[in-house]
């Protein structure tokens, strides 16, 4: 079912993610992240996952690599590169993360030790990863700093991650996770925690190393403008669930779910002028702990019925669009953001 | 901005025509391991009665300071904060407190504003005991009304704990308690940025309403241009401890004329797939404010530099009507409005 990537081979995606859900314990009883996801992305493509806080689309990321806190029960399966990543034992993925499948986190300090030097962090990772000699391993630190855009890396290769700044330390940590040439880089928010000018500079750096290395990506935001030019396809998720998937110039111009409307409604415009009233949509998500029967946004839905109350809508595909709607808005209907 | 006779209304005793506040060349420095951090460098602003002035800039510019210094939440190494009239930096105790109740601050985290162990009743009644309210009928009067205007029921909300509450409904709380004491001016420091897209835009339409209600004035901080776009009548710039630039907010995204609102506005990403991704220039990253550079501060990564950028530090200039710029050497005004906009 690759069918936003009419170009890739027919054969079996690069990533399967199939009737994945996560279910977390807590005090008030088990609360679901993560609610029955089917995902799956062609070697070399880019998908956005877009969610608002809660959506689950980080708990969907850790379930991906295997990296889920210990008391979540995760069921359903995950393949990736002809493994199937829910029935590897500890060692095998431990070999896998960091070589073929890396990640960036929206805090890149979560990835880089305080107390080793930046180079000692990429040489350990190469020599570890692909078995290069030292001298060797120190060359392509270098090679790399300076690929991420890291100004005098001979220099910056004895330093430490406090010596450099947020968008400097995210560069760093997307350099060791290019350094053993990864097949698919799962980039969660990485981006948030940094100012505009910055965070559009390593956008753009991430876009040319997935398309430089032909490696596949996963970005996760919560900013459909952070998705909107950069990625092949995008999946919106709402309350643990993906309630709409579709090509993404297709999604931003004829989205079928009234939620995604409601999201890109919601954002100012910069066009318009000031004190224009925004279009906010109504009510808060729903409580994950206690979930009721029905369609998860119908109470927040300006098109609801009945229906939507009583039974959940599933996951529909129409040409190549996939959507949960009862109510769906009317395919290629100029749409009054 | 709106003429003073129909927005002052009875509070601003002598006080016709002027700005509702003045921040004049204030300068506030900490020391930081020994070091001196210059976070703000000399700012001067006024704010006009029933205005919105928006302030941007990127962390550590110092605009939660400027914020801060104010409200006399932090003490100015020099200059003026003017509040209708008066100078707040040179008072203290029972004057101070008295004049503050006229501004109020709604900070970017409205988890942690709240206690989360008190009661909405109580976190209410607070600032109006505080002040003098002795009443309990007359303050239960007033909570109720507040509350309704920020969208909340009272009967649902009174007596729940500020931790059952999610971040949209903390903000709602956190706008109720900055409104009770009926201030003049609002000072809102990010108030946005830590709720989600689809909160944002309830909460922006309500200190948009509250505004015109309320008869307000705002001081809208935050770093997220399309946000402060929505809300000002005017926008600063702020950079590394300095403003840039201060114009009407249409004139300011349609025309600038500093170089680093150009690079703000350009970095903006767009909720739309056919919009073009610029090949950026490698701009970096802004230097720390322990070590400002000499002359203008942005000249490290303007791409517009000259040797003179290092030298003299460029003052505000009126560029256009209401168009201040600090640049020695500003963008041209955009071609379709020649007649608007000479250099003088």
């Amino acid at each position: 079912m690759t069918a936003a990537a009419p170009e890739a081979a027919p054969a079996r995606p690069l990533l399967a993610i199939e009737g994945v859900s996560v279910t977390l314990a807590t005090p008030r009883g088990p609360l679901t992240a993560v609610d029955d996801v089917s995902l799956e992305l062609a070697a070399g493509r880019t998908l956005g996952i877009v969610g608002e806080s809660g959506s689950g689309k980080t708990m969907l990321s850790r379930a991906v690599a295997q990296l889920l806190p210990r008391r979540a029960k995760l069921s359903g399966s995950v393949r990736f590169a002809d493994q199937t990543l829910t029935a590897l034992d500890p060692e095998a993925l431990r070999r896998l993360r960091g070589r073929a499948l890396a990640f960036v986190f929206q805090d890149p300090m979560t990835s880089l030790n305080p107390v080793l030097s930046i180079g000692s962090q990429i040489i350990e990772t190469l020599r570890e990863h692909l078995g290069l000699d030292r001298a060797a391993a120190a060359r392509r630190a270098v090679e790399l700093l300076g690929e991420v855009g890291i100004p005098s890396p001979e220099q910056r290769l004895a330093q430490y991650p406090h010596q450099f700044s947020g968008g400097m330390r995210q560069r760093v940590a997307i350099a060791i996770a290019l350094s053993c040439e990864p097949k698919l880089l799962i980039a969660d928010e990485p981006t948030t925690a940094l100012d505009v000018t910055v965070q559009a500079q390593i956008l753009d750096l991430l876009a040319r190393e997935q398309r430089r290395r032909g490696m596949a990506m996963i970005l996760i935001t919560h900013d459909l403008g952070v998705v909107a030019g950069r990625t092949d396809e995008v999946a919106v998720m709402y309350a643990g669930s993906v309630v709409e998937r579709a090509p993404t110039a297709r999604l931003f111009k004829a989205m079928r779910m009234p939620y995604t409307q409601g999201l890109i409604a919601a954002i100012p415009k910069l066009d318009a002028p000031p004190h224009t009233p925004l279009k906010a949509i109504s009510g808060l998500p729903p409580d994950p702990i206690r979930r009721r029967p029905g369609c998860a946004f119908a109470p927040r839905c300006p098109l609801v019925s009945a229906r939507c109350r009583e039974s959940r809508p599933p996951l529909e595909m129409r040409d190549g669009h996939q959507f949960a709607c009862w109510h769906p808005l009317p395919a290629n209907a100029a749409v009054a953001p | 901005m709106m003429e003073p006779a129909n927005a002052g209304q009875t509070r601003t005793p002598g006080s016709s025509g002027a700005p509702l506040l003045r921040v004049e060349d204030l300068v506030v420095d900490y020391a930081l391991a020994g070091k001196v951090v210059h976070a703000v460098s000399g700012v001067s602003l006024a704010l006009e009665r029933g205005e919105t002035l928006g302030l941007v800039g990127e962390s550590g510019c110092g605009k939660s300071t400027l914020a801060r210094a104010i409200l006399q939440l932090t003490t100015a190494r020099s200059g003026r904060v003017v509040f209708d009239g008066v100078d707040l930096t040179g008072l203290g105790g029972a004057a101070l407190r008295a004049l503050r109740r006229r501004l109020q601050i709604i900070f970017q985290d409205p988890i942690a504003s709240l206690n989360p162990r008190r009661r909405v009743a109580d976190l209410m009644a607070e600032p109006l005991r505080i002040a003098g309210v002795a009443d309990a009928a007359e303050r239960a009067r007033r909570i109720v009304e507040v509350l309704q205007a920020v969208g909340l029921d009272p009967e649902l909300v009174l007596g729940r704990f500020a931790h059952e509450f999610s971040g949209g409904q903390c903000q709602r709380i956190c706008i109720a308690r900055a409104l009770i004491l009926e201030p003049e001016l609002i000072v809102c420091d990010e108030p946005v940025s830590a709720l989600d897209v689809s909160i944002r835009a309830q909460i922006l339409n309500l200190l948009e309403a509250m505004k015109a209600r309320y008869g307000l004035t705002l001081l809208f901080i935050a770093h997220d241009l399309a946000v402060v776009k929505a809300v000002s009548d005017r926008v600063a710039v702020m950079y590394l401890g300095k403003l840039c630039e201060v114009a009407p907010t249409e004139r300011l995204f349609r025309e600038p004329r500093h170089p680093y609102t150009a690079l703000l506005l350009q970095a903006i990403p767009q909720p739309d797939p056919e919009a073009p991704i610029l090949e950026r220039v490698a701009v970096g990253e802004p230097p720390s404010p322990l070590a400002p550079p000499s002359g203008c501060r942005f000249r490290t990564r303007c791409p517009r530099v000259q040797p003179r950028c290092a030298e003299a530090e460029p003052d505000l200039k009126e560029l256009a009507p209401k168009q201040f710029v600090a640049c020695h050497f500003p963008l041209s005004a955009a071609a379709e409005q020649p007649a608007e906009a000479p250099p003088r």
